[in-house]
């Protein structure tokens, strides 16, 4: 009796699990063959009622068969798994093209990323950066620079001058970043190396001047600077700056605080009111240079029987202005979101020589 | 300072073409800024004869002209009362383009009368100022001819910038002995004979100064000339100072002009009628006033030089002159005035006055002290050229100021200072060129300086005369020696700090700006500035007039500005410098940040929220971060200054340093502002940061890392404390619990539905063990420690 329709139960319960349409009516056909009262359960027990010469071959019989199931009965479950996974992630679709979360994104200044464009190369000819206050007085703007009062450049620089009690010397805004030059003197001996970046103020304001610009001073000091070094050294930086090779015209000018005085042209092109940095048939001036004064020197304790050297000035917001193509100087002050993310730079864009200065 | 090319060559012989004159200039220190060819620019306009001119039948103040234009005639409209019948003019034709407008001409009909072409007036050919009637050109003007040789305009004009220090090039004569100096041609000889006087004057001149002043106005020459009759000056003269764009006026008007303008040699002619007495020069009194030249009144001090006659002030020494003693048209008997005035009185009169004047100009560069008699025998030589007269024997009162003393000049310092090889025998010659004697004393020389070259003072001023001669494109460029073969770092902490910073908030989202040092009065106020040493005492708006206390007031206002541009939800950044007081040492550097309106970008996914005192708290805590503080030591107390919101603001703290203020900002403040957005700012002093970063002393290496090879267990506690308990305080105190075992406690929730006065704060507790797995009972006991940590510190129990 218990293997009268082994071969037939068998068939019928295999295609009992491969009819199965889902993990639930696969658990029910497991349940009533191999389950405590399963049909197959039941026949194993019953087995050992059986006559010893056939238990053992209705043991294995029934054996093969709880076995086989049981493997059918696996492999649909993970047919049937797959499948329902398949159709719950096709349930799952998203609109791909739909806007992704976005991270924030900042922006340096123009000022910031020219700063340390121009930091990056004079560290390399191995200039420090010095700095100084925006309340100056009057030793260190003018006067240990070789500008007496009375002095016509004085008129020139249109100075803003700070409220003063009645009898007392009136603080300014510094002109220009030179003091720092006279400050830096003061506290280190020669050989001198600097740059001294910074804020910078004149009453002045209209299309072409704001009340507040940046400046970056440049001064080398030791025994035998001449102005040849004086040449190289900005030919060097105007190429490294602009990222071509800048042609350089250095004429006759004059500053209180240097003599001989210079100032440095740079090669340049026009057309059709567009101006390219380079080889081309025009000059541009861009900044204001010579040999330290040997009066200023002494103005600093150094003595310029001994000592010599050159300094220089750059207006940051001008160059800013010739390399990376903007129009108004004016802008760069008014805080418009619209400009800074269009002339700004990314939080990671940090110039290094080795790697290019900008992209 | 402008000159026309003809004019330069009455001074200098020379073939040099206009361009190699135009680089030497510039090569010199000349700068030139432009050179117009207005030949070359007004060709196409010619000279037209008016044949016939009657009124014009519509209208009255029209006339009709048919003009000859050499074998063509043309029949043009025109409102100018001097159009006649007769005179010569200027044409422009049809097609041509007004140079003094811009408009391009047209054929038209006027009031039903055609007119092809016009007469122009001196401002339609970008001559002048002058609208009044049309140019009239001389009777000798060829028909037909482009017009502008018949005012001698077709002569190159320069215009080139002269630096302070060449006054001796503020005459077209300094511009010719540099440029013959440098060899590009020669200097023609001056015409310096003396007029012969025939009388002696019947003004006397009194230099009337104590010796503390008298090189106020040391060295004065007059003299009297009679008879003259002040007309107009002649076509050559007229021509040259139209060229450069000054108006004739009358011939003793144009000399002085011409004498400033040729030789740098101000003058001053007064009309002797007019003066009673003698000439005095000396200190003005006090309040003591005139009607100057200007049309206005000025009033003297104390300090000023003052030319007088017996009754009162007429002139300001080297400034201005006066209405009352100058020349007019009836001037029949003068006075000339030839003076040396002291550079730096002259400079102060004029700018205490606010005069600038073409004499003050010259005066407070330095003129020649050496030619002064020269100048007034050529000024009395033109007055009685072009005006007549007799002139008396000179009135010299005083002498020239000593000449400068000698410079000691070493010719290798061309070399050493100059970096450019010139060969002493060089050096030699081009000192010379200049003007300047030589006194060989081996290695080095006794350099005496010319009259006019006030600006050499020292030796390195010579070495920049041999260099500008030889010209700056012969210094070879020499790179700088490298002091290391790698460059190594420059750097301080602190600039790298400030670097850090900008970087780090700009990975966050923020986009710096860069805003005035500058703000109003009320903003100042707003923020806790407006002390008064920090007022700008000559500012340029009320709006740019004190020093900043804080980053914030700008960075609320662009963000305003923002906002009504339609761009809410951003964050702007400054990094820069406040100001507590006017000294060194009242400048700090601080990084500011504003975030507005709703918080990030926004997505479709996320409701955006609006900002808050979170937000900027992270921004603070950032960049402390980013500078490599010590953040976990970092305390956070709830006090920040007014202008924040009071119960959503607070301070980071390092030990009794306060490093930043965050927070929402007060309504008040932003209502002052006007700003209608929620803001919430920061404020960051990096000038407190301490000088060394945490690690400093091991060098570069990190402190070596230990990681556990055991299970790390979680586990959650909540708490029901009082509202006003710190959540810092409660998780300081399980952390305290066990400082071997807790490594990392996290606020997860807070919730304030607990009961009056009570909320819930919900930490997830980390415990790393380093010895061994942990067991329940071992985490049982770090459990109660907790508990009963908690309820020491806050009051607070667990929540059941």
């Amino acid at each position: 009796m218990i293997m009268d329709d082994l071969e037939t139960l068998g068939q019928r319960l295999l295609a009992e699990v491969g009819n199965a349409e889902n993990l639930k009516a696969l658990e029910t056909t497991r349940v009533g063959a191999l389950g405590k009262k399963g049909i197959l359960t039941t026949r194993m027990k019953a087995i050992g009622a059986m006559d010893a010469s056939l238990r053992r071959d209705a043991g294995a019989a029934l054996n093969r068969l709880k076995s086989e199931l049981a493997a059918a009965i696996e492999a649909r479950a993970e047919d049937l798994r797959g499948a329902a996974l398949d159709a719950q992630l096709r349930s799952e679709r998203i609109d791909v093209t739909l806007p992704a979360r976005r991270a924030p994104t900042g922006r340096v200044h123009p000022v910031s990323q020219v700063f340390d464009e121009i930091v990056a190369i004079f560290a390399n000819m191995g200039f420090k950066v010095a700095e100084g206050p925006d309340i100056e007085d009057d030793f260190h703007n003018f006067t240990a620079l070789n500008i007496p009062p009375e002095h016509p450049a004085r008129q020139d620089h249109d100075t803003f001058y700070l409220r003063a009690p009645q009898g007392q010397a009136r603080q300014l805004l510094r002109t220009h970043t030179s003091p720092v030059q006279v400050r830096t003197m003061k506290s280190q001996p020669p050989p001198v190396r600097i740059i001294a970046p910074g804020r910078t103020y004149r009453r002045d304001s209209d299309m072409t001047h704001t009340p507040m610009f940046h400046q970056v001073e440049g001064l080398v000091v030791d025994q035998t600077t001449h102005m040849g070094h004086l040449k190289g050294c900005l030919q060097d930086f105007v190429s490294a700056f602009f990222e071509v090779e800048v042609p350089v015209r250095f004429r006759p000018s004059y500053f209180p605080f240097t003599s001989p005085s210079a100032e440095m042209d740079i090669g340049c092109k026009r057309s059709r009111g567009s101006l390219t940095i380079g080889a081309g048939d025009d000059w541009l001036e861009i900044l204001g240079c010579g040999m330290v004064h040997p009066n200023v020197l002494g103005h600093c304790g150094i003595d310029s029987e001994r000592y010599q050297g050159f300094a220089f000035g750059v207006g940051i917001d001008r160059i800013a202005m010739l390399k990376y193509g903007i129009p108004d100087l004016r802008s760069f002050f008014d805080a418009d979101l619209r400009w800074l993310r269009h002339y700004g730079f990314a939080a990671l864009d940090v110039p290094t020589l080795h790697a290019g200065l900008a992209r | 300072m402008k000159f026309t090319l003809s004019w330069l060559r009455r001074h200098l012989k020379t073939d040099a073409s206009l361009a190699d004159i135009s680089e030497r200039l510039t090569a010199l220190g000349l700068k030139v800024e432009e050179v117009v060819d207005r030949g070359e620019l007004l060709a196409p306009f010619k000279v037209a004869e008016v044949i016939e001119a009657t009124p014009h039948p519509n209208a009255d103040k029209l006339t009709v002209c048919i003009v000859e234009l050499g074998g063509e005639r043309q029949q043009v409209v025109c409102g100018a009362a001097n159009a006649r019948a007769g005179m010569k003019g200027v044409f422009a034709a049809p097609g041509q383009t007004v140079p003094g407008t811009g408009a391009k001409l047209k054929r038209a009909s006027i009031r039903g009368v055609e007119s092809a072409g016009m007469l122009c007036s001196e401002r339609e050919m970008g001559l002048g100022d002058d609208h009044d009637g049309i140019i009239e050109l001389p009777t000798d003007a060829p028909v037909g001819e482009p017009f502008a040789a018949s005012l001698g305009l077709d002569d190159p004009v320069f215009d080139i910038a002269i630096t302070p220090d060449r006054g001796d090039c503020l005459g077209v004569r300094g511009i010719a002995r540099d440029l013959a100096a440098s060899g590009l041609g020669t200097l023609l000889p001056l015409d310096e004979t003396p007029v012969t006087g025939t009388f002696t004057s019947p003004i006397k001149v009194h230099l009337d100064f104590d010796t503390e002043t008298a090189d106020a106005c040391p060295y004065f020459i007059g003299r009297y000339i009679r008879g003259v009759t002040n007309g107009p000056s002649p076509g050559w003269l007229q021509e040259r100072l139209i060229s450069v764009g000054l108006r004739p006026i009358s011939a003793l008007v144009d000399i002085t002009n011409w004498l400033t303008l040729d030789l740098g040699r101000p003058a001053h002619v007064f009309d002797a009628d007019r003066l009673q007495g003698d000439l005095r020069v000396r200190l003005a009194h006090a309040s003591e006033c005139f009607a100057a030249l200007n049309e206005r009144v000025l009033e003297a001090d104390e300090s000023m030089t003052a030319v007088c006659d017996d009754r009162r002030l007429i002139a300001l020494g080297g400034v201005i002159g006066g209405t009352d003693t100058g020349r007019t048209e009836a001037t029949k008997n003068v006075f000339l005035e030839i003076a040396y005035f002291d550079p730096v009185r002259t400079a102060a009169t004029g700018r205490a006055l606010a005069v600038d004047s073409d004499a003050r100009y010259r005066f407070e560069r330095g003129v020649d002290p050496a030619f002064l008699p020269a100048g007034a025998e050529i000024a009395s030589r033109l007055i009685i050229d072009l005006c007549g007269g007799e002139a008396s024997e000179l009135v010299t009162v005083g002498a020239a100021p000593p000449p400068k003393p000698d410079i000691s000049f070493c010719p290798s310092r061309v070399a050493t200072l100059g970096g450019a090889e010139v060969s002493t025998e060089d050096c030699r010659k081009i000192l010379e060129r200049l003007g300047c004697t030589i006194e060989d004393n081996g290695d080095s020389w006794d350099v005496g300086i010319p009259s006019w070259r006030s600006d050499l003072e020292v030796e390195a001023d010579l070495v920049e005369e041999v260099l500008r001669m030889v010209g700056y494109d012969h210094i070879p460029a020499v790179s700088l020696p490298r002091p290391a073969a790698v460059a190594r770092p420059v750097l301080t902490l602190a600039q790298r700090r400030t670097s850090w910073t900008k970087r780090a908030l700009a990975a966050r989202g923020l986009v710096e700006a860069v805003t005035w040092s500058f703000v109003s009065e009320n903003h100042a106020q707003l923020f806790g500035g407006g002390n008064d040493s920090l007022h700008l005492a000559n500012p340029i708006s009320a709006e740019l007039s004190v020093m900043r206390p804080s980053l914030l007031p700008n960075l609320i206002a662009a963000a305003g500005r923002n906002a009504d541009r339609g761009l809410a939800g951003h964050a702007l950044f400054e990094t820069g410098q406040i100001f507590a007081d006017d000294t060194a040492a009242g400048q700090g550097l601080a990084v500011g940040g504003v975030r507005w309106g709703k918080h990030g970008p926004g997505h479709w996914l996320a409701p955006a929220r609006d900002v808050d005192g979170y937000d900027v708290k992270a921004d603070a805590e950032a960049v402390v971060a980013a500078c490599d503080l010590p953040a976990d030591r970092l305390k956070v107390t709830a006090d920040a200054p007014e202008w924040y919101h009071p119960g959503r603001s607070g301070a980071l703290r390092l030990g009794p340093k306060v490093l930043a203020h965050f927070g929402e900002l007060h309504p008040r403040v932003l209502d002052a502002m006007e700003v209608k957005a929620p803001v919430a700012g920061f404020e960051v002093f990096l000038n407190v940061f301490p000088a060394k970063n945490k690690g400093s002393a091991r060098g570069k290496a990190r402190p070596s890392l230990r990681l556990s090879p055991f299970q790390a267990v979680m586990r959650d506690f909540a708490f029901i404390v009082d509202n006003d308990v710190a959540s810092a305080d409660l998780v300081a105190a399980v952390r305290g619990a066990d400082k071997v075992l807790i490594d990392e406690v996290t606020v997860f929730d807070v919730y304030e539905g607990v009961g009056e006065g009570r909320k819930s704060i919900a930490v997830s507790v980390r415990l790393q063990p380093i010895q061994d797995t942990l067991t329940e009972p071992e985490i049982e006991v770090v459990s109660v420690r907790i508990t009963d940590a908690v309820e020491k510190a806050t009051g607070g129990v667990l929540r059941g």
